[in-house]
């Protein structure tokens, strides 16, 4: 455990005094990358080129080569063009961004100004969700604003002729405006309703031009890959995984939080980091990218290296890297209903499948609690599951989906339990037996 | 745009399609039934219903057939077992909150989702939750909800943000709870509206006045024409043991495609209003006493005849052509000229330069193909509803609009310059005055967008040609399109006034524009100078002319009145009373403001006793001995009209320089607008349209119920 190295990349400021403000920024050669840029040092074709070698996949869940991403915009086009970065941080377990919106906010700053000169956009959004309005949306703010100060964004910056401003928007609460699309409709002040695809984003996007939508902690990597140079990132991590990311573990560990780690740390060590699972209780379960991705029995993920390619082939994802941890006392049955409650809730209501799916899922579920449960019922749940996935325009369907089919699939048992005794959970039993 | 041809493989079967369109049009054009609900020809694309999912092979997962577009090599499957399933899931989804309560919906039995699920629906429902209910809204006289059965395609939605321009309905709510409602509750008032009802695949939205009243299989439907504006909507009367249940559009796509305006979908209702005449009447003793028709016709015959060229008639702008050529033939004979349809028209001074027939200038379709119009004098979206509509299509697509108003109407459409200013005349002037390079910005800057138009056009409006400088006005707008190279159009009033024009129903013009043997009276001077007998086809005297003309009717020595209603001056004055049928009782033509003729057989049983118009003139031409009058059909009397216009062509140029006598009216406060619910007796007596908030603005209801 001692030769892991903590925050090397988006949380270098932690340990500072007053981490978020531009001086401490400045201590870790804040900026020095963007100076550069301004200074004249790079081509956008070579910023891409390095963003693009050093691994870098986007940190929002689906894990898409960020250089790759950035190399789709029309960069030689005339028309306005945006960058906007996702602060709508709203996977259930996930608690990542948040902390870099409170401690390193000038690293999204310069990220996301470097990312606009090498896409050839002027403008960028950040769009954090409405919950945050207590600290991290002022402590980014107050970075905008120290920033625009010391001459570091606005038109002409430093005499480089090199435009960027930046604006904060703060949403309204709906989880569904975390999807790259509804995202945008949000900003234009529309409900936040996904847009089929195509067009993408990087043709028509904010208000009809060119944008490019990149996760927080993506942004904040971007000023140490140019600092550190590319190879240095991606060698943190396995092949395909470069670099590093903050693990938010949350659930049945004794010391739950987030960790910035070099991707492809083995699951063992995430968990010895954390104190080990609470009461000395078994892991029973695991679902490690956020809710959205399939969960993993304790046996399936122990010995598995968290990186994007390790989960994958382990049948499930990396997501955001939110590993929600149930131990042995947890009730299956309970926590899926929990997730499907909030599919449920969050749906936006535009396609058929999802808007009358997931209700349709989630009283299920409510009923075999309730002891009002059949056999028919389990099959039906994935069933339902199965229409949903892949049937609507956005993945918010596949996400509501794979949970279900994931829980009945390694916890069939429960499921069958609850049925079978009027809705009584099997661990309950167990702990009566014990 | 390119020539590329992509070449796809749809269920094993080849096609060629261009890039950019949708699969969906593909299978479309071969008739390849796909279902859909959301999707619509005339709407954006919205990809919400998810029912149109096919196979794309390479594609990891079901694709939208609306929101697809087509690739070269694509090999589409629509029925393969995947697609299939993909479908049904759908449908079962839709389903499982809809309350299939299809024996009490109007919808049922013409209802998409009906008839989609007998082919993707289960028998059975695995859905054991408590289904969702919903509020239903209030959105006005017109259209009935009833929200627990909306599926949520937001085509309702999407028509007001695109077609209509205003958005009165939106989603609501999210999820499961999401909700299509105006929010702040009001009714939906946009004069297109009713349109949604087509549009709705449910019975969520439904035709309110015709709710409960028939089953859609139980109607026969019955292709006509709409009788309120120069468009001529083409429209089914759904027809129930020989009265209108209801009014749908008729799709056409060169003159209304799939819409109709509210108007012309909810007047028929004023057929069958309480003031209806029942049988012919004659006047003894001051008193109307009914008559056989015989008696009836004999009477109007002699009445006639005593008159001889003293005679004088004057027609609805929205009477037939036959109706009109009719006419014109039985004063002809007569030795009269006094005949007019321009009944709201008070500037006749140069009626002698007037076309042959007054049309748009170009096709209906053809208006959205404009680059450049300016529109003198009109409240267009009143006017002719679905003309306003073509020309929103023109000005989205980048076209020019100017309006020269004495009001700055609400357009809902990019309008590049408004000249508003209460003498029109004055404006006009300006404007000329530009098109020589002086003048302010805003009016350069019409001329040069008539100028630049490739596709330019000048229109008179209806409030223009009620002007009582009308003959200024339109020299003013002929010079402006000299000096841009525009061309001249008319918005006429009625359904028919070009129609009428050609039938001679004119006091200085025969039919197919040939100058009249007798240059007769027009109706301004008729009105002044009344005849000694007066025929009055489909026409009110207090309401349908410019003033109101009781006063002429009381002291006319003699009414012939054939009329639908007997109400006002008609009951008081009239001494002989003809009852004929509404537009929907008669067989007919009309001609657009695009000079196309329509003609339409009877869709309904005559109300009481009431006879086609065309029928009881071709008898009185027989009473009096009209030469060659012996028509059998409606057809007869159009062909032998068709015959005597042969290939004239509409041709609006202005060609006078004769100098103007001095303005009989010097124009005066009032009001030139007449409230689109208020044009004719037919849509003065529909009760849903008098309900709306639009006609009970016009009549000061609408404060009243504020204040209430």
């Amino acid at each position: 455990m001692g030769g892991l190295e903590k925050n090397l990349v988006c949380l270098q400021t932690l340990g500072l005094d007053e981490p978020w403000t531009l001086d401490s920024y400045l201590q870790i050669d804040g900026y020095k990358a963007w100076k550069r840029v301004l200074a004249g040092d790079f081509s956008q074709a070579e910023i891409i080129d390095i963003v693009k070698s050093s691994g870098l996949r986007g940190r929002g869940g689906a894990g898409f080569p960020t250089g790759v991403k950035w190399s789709f915009m029309p960069r030689e086009s005339e028309v306005q063009k945006y960058v906007v970065c996702n602060s709508d941080e709203s996977e259930p377990g996930t608690c990542h961004d948040r902390d870099i919106l409170r401690y390193n906010p000038h690293a999204i700053i310069e990220g996301m100004a470097i990312g606009g000169f090498a896409m050839g956009a002027t403008v960028g959004y950040n769009y954090i969700r409405g919950e945050f309005m207590a600290e991290p949306v002022p402590r980014f703010e107050a970075a905008v604003a120290e920033a625009y100060a010391a001459g570091l964004l606005g038109k002409n910056i430093q005499g480089s002729g090199i435009d960027f401003d930046l604006y904060t928007f703060v949403g309204a609460g709906a989880y569904i405006c975390g999807e790259e699309t509804g995202l945008l409709e949000s900003l234009e002040g529309k409900p936040g309703r996904p847009r089929f695809k195509p067009p993408f984003p990087a043709g028509f996007g904010l208000y009809g031009k060119p944008t490019t939508i990149n996760n927080t902690q993506s942004f904040a990597s971007v000023p140490t890959i140019i600092n550190k140079g590319p190879d240095w990132f991606s060698q943190l991590g396995p092949e395909n995984s470069g670099g590093t990311l903050i693990f938010s573990v949350s659930g049945h560990v004794n010391e739950p939080g987030n960790h910035e780690l070099p991707l492809g740390i083995p699951f063992r060590e995430l968990i010895e980091l954390c104190g080990g699972i609470r009461n000395g209780n078994r892991l029973k379960a695991v679902i490690p990218g956020g809710c959205s991705v399939p969960v993993m029995p304790a046996a399936a993920i122990e010995d598995v290296n968290l990186d994007y390619d390790s989960l994958r082939d382990a049948g499930s994802a990396l997501g955001t890297g939110a590993m929600i941890i149930m131990d042995e006392t947890t009730c299956m049955v309970s926590a899926l209903t929990r997730i499907a409650r909030f599919y449920f809730a969050e749906s936006c209501g535009q396609c058929t499948p999802c808007r009358e799916g997931t209700g349709w899922l989630y009283r299920t579920l409510v009923r075999i609690q309730e002891g009002r449960g059949t056999r028919e019922d389990i099959d039906m749940l994935v069933d339902v599951a199965n229409k949903i996935e892949g049937h609507t325009i956005c993945a918010f369907g596949d996400a509501a989906a794979w949970p279900v089919q994931s829980f009945v699939k390694h916890f069939l048992h429960e499921f069958e339990y609850m049925v079978e005794h009027g809705g009584e959970s099997i661990v309950n039993e167990r702990a009566a037996a014990a | 745009m390119s020539d590329q041809k992509f070449k796809l493989r749809i269920d094993g079967v080849e096609y060629e399609a261009s890039p950019g369109q949708m699969l969906i049009e593909i299978t479309d054009a071969a008739g390849i039934y796909v279902p859909r609900f959301c999707y619509h020809e005339k709407l954006s694309v919205a990809a919400n219903c998810r029912m149109c999912l096919v196979e794309v092979e390479k594609a990891p997962k079901p694709l939208p057939a609306c929101a697809t577009p087509v690739a070269d090599g694509m090999v589409v499957s629509t029925r393969s077992p995947d697609a299939i399933a993909a479908q049904k899931a759908t449908m079962e989804f839709l389903l499982i909150n809809h309350p299939l309560d299809c024996p009490i919906c109007d919808q049922g039995g013409e209802c998409e989702l009906q008839d989609l699920a007998m082919g993707y629906g289960r028998d059975v429902s695995r859905f054991t939750e408590r289904k969702r209910s919903v509020a239903d809204k209030d959105l006005g006289p017109l259209v009935s909800t009833d929200m627990t059965r909306c599926i949520h395609c937001t085509r309702c939605v999407r028509f007001g943000q695109e077609i209509a321009g205003i958005q009165e309905l939106g989603t609501l709510g999210r999820g499961e709870r999401t909700e299509i409602g105006t929010y702040i509750e009001r009714s939906v008032d946009h004069e297109l509206s009713g349109n949604i009802i087509d549009l709705c695949p449910v019975g969520a939205l439904n035709n309110k006045p015709y709710r409960f009243s028939a089953r859609a299989w139980e109607m026969v439907a019955r292709p006509t024409i709409a009788p309120h504006d120069c468009v001529g909507a083409n429209i089914y009367a759904h027809v129930l043991g020989g009265r209108i249940k209801r009014v749908v559009p008729r799709q056409n796509e060169a003159v209304n495609e799939t819409w109709a305006a509210d108007r012309d979908r909810f007047s028929y209702e004023g057929i069958y209003a309480d003031d209806r005449v029942q049988q012919p009447l004659l006047r003894v003793n001051g008193e109307l006493q009914p008559v056989s028709w015989e008696q009836a016709l004999d009477a109007a015959a002699g009445a006639l005849r005593d008159a001889g060229s003293e005679c004088g008639a004057l027609l609805s702008p929205s009477c037939t052509v036959e109706e009109g050529y009719l006419s014109n033939r039985i004063l002809a004979a007569l030795g009269s000229g006094n005949i007019d349809h321009r009944l709201r028209r008070r500037d006749f001074r140069d009626a002698d330069a007037d076309p042959v027939m007054p049309w748009l200038g170009t096709n209906i379709a053809g208006v959205e193909q404009m680059d450049a119009l300016l529109v003198v004098g009109s409240n267009l979206r009143r006017e002719a509803p679905l003309l306003a509509h073509r020309v929103r299509q023109a000005a989205l697509a980048g076209a020019r609009i100017g309006f020269v108003n004495a009001d700055a109407y609400e357009y809902l459409f990019p309008v590049t310059a408004q000249h508003v200013g209460t003498d029109l005349l004055a404006e006009m002037q300006s404007l000329v005055a530009a098109s020589s390079g002086t003048g302010d910005d805003d009016r350069q800057h019409s001329v040069v967008a008539l100028r630049e138009g490739k596709n330019a056009f000048v229109w008179l409006g209806q409030i223009a040609a009620r002007h009582p400088r009308f003959a200024e006005l339109r020299r003013l707008a002929a010079e402006l399109c000299r000096a841009t190279g525009a061309q001249l159009g008319y918005v006429s009033e009625g359904a028919n006034a070009a129609g009428l024009a050609l039938a001679g129903a004119l006091p200085h013009r025969d039919a197919a524009g040939q100058s009249a043997a007798v240059n007769g009276r027009d109706v301004s001077q008729m009105l002044r100078d009344p005849p000694a007998t007066l025929l009055l086809l489909g026409v009110e005297p207090e309401l349908d002319f410019a003033g109101d003309a009781s006063g002429t009717v009381a002291s006319a020595g003699k009414v012939v009145a054939l009329t639908p209603y007997l109400a006002g001056a008609l009951r008081e004055h009239a001494d002989i009373v003809l009852p004929i049928g509404t537009f929907a009782e008669t067989s007919g033509t009309y001609v657009n403001a695009a000079a196309q003729w329509q003609s339409f057989a009877g869709a309904a049983t005559p109300v009481g006793d009431s006879r086609p118009a065309w029928k009881v003139l071709r008898v009185l031409a027989n009473l009096l001995e009209v030469s060659d009058s012996e028509y059998t059909t409606s057809e007869d009397v159009r062909d032998e009209l068709r015959e005597l216009v042969g290939d004239l062509q509409p041709d609006n140029s202005l060609n006078t320089d004769s100098k103007l006598a001095a303005a009989s009216e010097v124009p005066g406060p009032e009001i030139l607008d007449v409230p689109m619910y208020s044009i004719d007796a037919l849509v003065r007596r529909a009760p849903a349209l008098q309900q709306t908030r639009e006609a009970r603005a016009a009549t000061g209801d609408d404060e009243a119920d504020e204040a209430a």
